[in-house]
């Protein structure tokens, strides 16, 4: 049990805790920060891990852009500020469903590893990331930038009324 | 670094969102329920990175890996599902949001989808 052990450990049980209330919780805005929590100790863990760049990635995107989406239209939607009690449905199957796949994936994964002891990597810089993704990855790179001008003109679309709106009544159908 | 603490953490994560989904009636909620399921797979590929690095010790890189010289892809698989994540909650806030204009409304379990008489 080293120290990195010990830090994987407190994250992960940090991160699973906090994962537990953002499903459970009856506030909405608290599930929204249990998540920031969460994602938080995700961070940690990348850093642990020796991924330093998507840990920032993580924190700039997932913390700093994600959540505030989400805490937005909670307010938008005019959610109440206290706890509302019509945010859940029936338990069973959901608990069913839940618990199979996550306690089968862990049982899983812990059969596959074992208790096997593996070399840190040292970690990693902002250089090799960049290097990987221009190098190697550099055509899902492009892609994945016109899938984002994609998602930006589509949520526009979306969310104005008056784009691709008929005028007036449709006439045969 | 004992790898399976990461794996069995993701796993527990991913079952959580599961959970998360079928369980919750609001959307905006379902949507934080994926996000923590994004997040247990993003946490399986950055652990996978250490450990497979570990499996190809002397192992020799392809050419068409060139200009890289050691497999570093985990990170970089993750830092693409990030992305596609915030595209997908951008997308999906707003569908929740024009739904909740149209309906005053965001539990998913009374969208009705044979919408004809229902739209109008």
């Amino acid at each position: 049990m080293t120290v990195a052990d010990a830090l994987l450990l407190a994250l992960g049980v940090i991160a699973v805790g906090s994962g537990a209330l953002v499903v459970t919780s009856t506030h909405l805005v608290r599930a929204g920060l249990y998540l920031v929590i969460s994602l938080g100790a995700i961070a940690g863990l990348y850093l642990v891990l020796g991924a330093e760049l998507v840990a920032w990635v993580q924190v700039l995107v997932y913390v700093g852009a994600v959540v505030v989406l989400l805490l937005f239209a909670v307010m938008l939607t005019r959610a109440p500020i206290g706890p509302s009690d019509d945010l859940d449905r029936p338990a069973w199957p959901a608990l069913l469903v839940g618990a199979g796949v996550g306690l089968g994936l862990a049982v899983l994964l812990a059969d596959a590893f074992r208790w096997t002891v593996y070399a840190l990597p040292e970690p990693g810089t902002a250089q090799r990331m960049g290097e990987q993704i221009f190098g190697g990855w550099v055509l899902p790179f492009e892609i994945i930038s016109i899938l984002l001008l994609a998602a930006l003109i589509g949520a526009i679309v979306l969310s104005r009324p008056d784009i691709g709106a008929r005028t007036g009544e449709p006439a045969e159908d | 670094m004992h790898a399976v603490i990461p794996y069995v953490t993701a796993a527990l994560l991913f079952g959580l969102g599961v959970y998360g989904v079928l369980r919750r009636r609001n959307a905006i909620l379902v949507l934080m329920a994926v996000e923590l399921m994004l997040n247990a797979v993003n946490l399986i590929l950055v652990t996978a990175d250490v450990t497979v690095r570990a499996a190809l010790d002397r192992v020799q890189i392809e050419a068409w890996a060139y200009p890289n010289g050691e497999p570093y892809s985990g990170g970089v698989f993750a830092l693409f599902v990030i992305v596609l994540a915030a595209a997908e909650v951008g997308v999906g806030l707003a569908i929740v949001l024009q739904f909740y204009r149209l309906r005053q409304a965001v539990a998913v379990d009374e969208v009705a989808l044979h919408a004809d008489e229902a739209v109008r």
